[in-house]
């Protein structure tokens, strides 16, 4: 069964000048996750914002756990859990309030809203700071609190938007640790994210969105298959480009890509390809100033898909980008 | 829909919470009240001559507790924009929760601050010489009028908050709209000093029939100049009454149709 059913959708913003969404389309099974990738503007936020009942799509149907999102908001929000780019909780209050003022929402007594409260600050290692304003916390506090307001009744579907984005490395690792969890758990996910790393690490299945579209579909292999997977990069003096070429011409199917000194090429074996053109270029004896396996980035699925790389537009509400650290 | 006062006194209590926690914010909205109350007392006090027995502070009073109750609209709008604006209230309505709970909410929360900054005011106009003639009864009229005008002026705080979003925006509108019309009125000096078309805009300004009104229940008699005959200065009480009404009876459904149909 599709737990959600994004059909055909389009929002435009500014009476028409930008279109958000353009016939967007897609859908989410049942107790698996779906990555939507794609860069700013690409889309992402607008088609959660509908699917979330936020916003009304100028046209196309939409519908959560079957239920229309335009016609029935009010039976939506009582099976989603939302969390957005930027922590959206009371910064004032200490987590313990926000939780117990959010399970006092979602209709919980009062003692059942300290109980689960307790559970989920218990849960996502926050604890010790349950007692001190949310202004204190590090990022990724507030994010896993946020988080944890989204799951104060177990939703049926839950959106993520960017969970990680503006986040540090160590941040982003905890993120990921915890949304794993809650895949572990069963919980129907729709996730945006600008990192092809996040989406292979946390989705089942990942939908590519440019210009408001969906533009590939697919698991993270198969994606990835399309994209070439990892790629070599070798960045060289300048009078040994061309004999690198050839190199990597011998270990790489596809057609290399030079940008200045460094070339770039996609292979399927991984290390041994990396073995391979060391020793190629040893003998050579060419000494690289850099080599490097690097794994698809953003930017090299579209490259592949579209032929250009990922571009940053203006499609959503331009005060959107000065919120959450978004680059 | 049976969740209704729940919600609204979650939302409330949230409000309440902050104080709690930011004792600060306490402090600073009843400062800023008691610091105007001794300013015009101190400054002006000597300068403006007055026939009411007790001096200039009995007609001061008044005017500072109305000018006060005004800026319950700046408030309002800017903390609602600030919620727009951290992305609280995408939360809000993503969450069950009957549509108008978050904003009816707000304006009980900003009220009972007003509640809160009354008191402390009443006390530092007791402490430099205030003392209302009139009976208990005259006096709880007064301080509900208060309360009241605030509450009203509270709901066009919301359509103003939702309206224009950026909080510091906001802030910039709430002063814009409250400060000509509290001192384009008979709070702080008779409107007889006035041009005569200034004249006709202050009688029939909400400040001024608020303050009259209050004037009038705290024992005062009310001083007017050109306009002494006019409607709204010989019923301070009906019009005030009567602008309270119209100002809910607009701007409820309005704010609240705008909550609905406003996407942060």
């Amino acid at each position: 069964m599709k737990s959600v059913i994004a059909d055909h959708l389009v929002k435009t913003y500014r009476n028409g000048e930008v279109k958000a969404l353009d016939d967007l389309s897609l859908d989410v099974e049942e107790g698996t996750v779906l990555g939507v990738l794609g860069p700013n503007g690409a889309g992402k936020t607008t088609t959660v914002r509908i699917l979330a009942t936020l916003l009304k799509p100028d046209s196309g149907h939409a519908t959560v756990a079957g239920i229309d999102v335009v016609k029935h908001p009010d039976k939506v929000r009582e099976l989603i859990g939302l969390s957005g780019q930027y922590a959206a909780v009371d910064e004032t209050l200490t987590g313990w309030d926000n939780l117990v003022m959010f399970g006092r929402l979602y209709h919980l007594g009062k003692s059942a809203s300290v109980k689960r409260a307790e559970e989920l600050l218990e849960r996502f290692s926050l604890t010790d700071s349950a007692r001190r304003p949310i202004k204190t916390y590090s990022g990724g506090m507030r994010r896993r609190l946020d988080l944890a307001a989204s799951l104060i009744v177990q939703p049926k579907v839950l959106f993520l938007d960017e969970p990680t984005t503006g986040l540090d490395p160590r941040g982003r690792q905890e993120m990921w640790e915890v949304i794993q969890e809650l895949v572990k758990g069963g919980v129907t996910l729709l996730l945006t994210t600008q990192y092809l790393e996040e989406a292979d690490q946390l989705a089942d299945e990942i939908a590519v969105i440019d210009h408001g579209k969906v533009i590939a579909r697919g698991t993270s292999d198969a994606l990835k298959k399309q994209v070439g997977g990892e790629r070599l990069e070798i960045t060289v003096e300048n009078v040994d480009i061309t004999k690198t070429q050839e190199i990597v011409a011998r270990i790489s199917t596809s057609a290399t890509h030079t940008d200045i000194r460094t070339i770039s090429a996609p292979v399927t074996t991984g290390s041994v390809a990396l073995m391979e053109a060391l020793r190629a270029l040893d003998e050579a004896k060419i000494h690289p100033l850099d080599i490097a396996l690097r794994r698809p980035s953003l930017d090299d699925v579209f490259l592949s898909l579209t032929g250009h790389v990922a571009e940053e537009e203006v499609a959503e509400p331009v005060k959107k980008k000065k919120r959450g650290g978004k680059k | 829909m049976k969740y209704v006062i729940s919600d609204v006194m979650t939302i409330t209590k949230r409000q309440l919470l902050q104080l709690a926690r930011i004792p600060e914010l306490l402090v600073f909205s009843t400062i800023q009240p008691v610091m105007f109350v001794l300013l015009f007392r101190f400054v002006f006090g000597g300068s403006i001559s007055t026939d009411q027995p007790g001096g200039y502070v009995q007609l001061l009073m008044p005017g500072i507790f109305v000018q006060t109750v005004a800026f319950t609209l700046a408030a309002t709008a800017v903390g609602l924009a600030e919620d727009m604006k951290k992305g609280l209230i995408d939360r809000f309505r993503s969450l069950p929760i009957s549509r108008g709970a978050v904003v009816i909410g707000r304006t009980f929360g900003d009220a009972l601050l007003n509640i809160l900054v009354l008191t402390v005011m009443a006390a530092a106009g007791y402490a430099v010489g205030w003392r209302p003639t009139s009976g208990g009864f005259s006096i709880f009229l007064a301080f509900l009028f208060l309360f009241m005008f605030g509450y009203a002026l509270s709901w066009i705080g919301i359509y103003v908050g939702l309206a224009v979003k950026e909080a510091r925006t906001v802030q910039s509108v709430g002063f814009l709209v409250t400060f000509p019309l509290t001192f384009l009125s008979n709070a702080f000096a008779p409107t007889t000093g006035m041009p005569r078309a200034l004249q006709y805009f202050a009688e029939w300004n909400p400040v001024s029939t608020m303050v009259a009104a209050c004037r009038q229940l705290f024992g005062l008699k009310n001083e007017f100049g050109a306009t002494a005959s006019s409607w709204p200065s010989q019923h301070p009480l009906e019009t005030s009454l009567l602008y309270m009404v119209l100002l809910m009876a607009v701007f409820i459904p309005l704010s609240i149709r705008k909550y609905k149909n406003t996407s942060s």
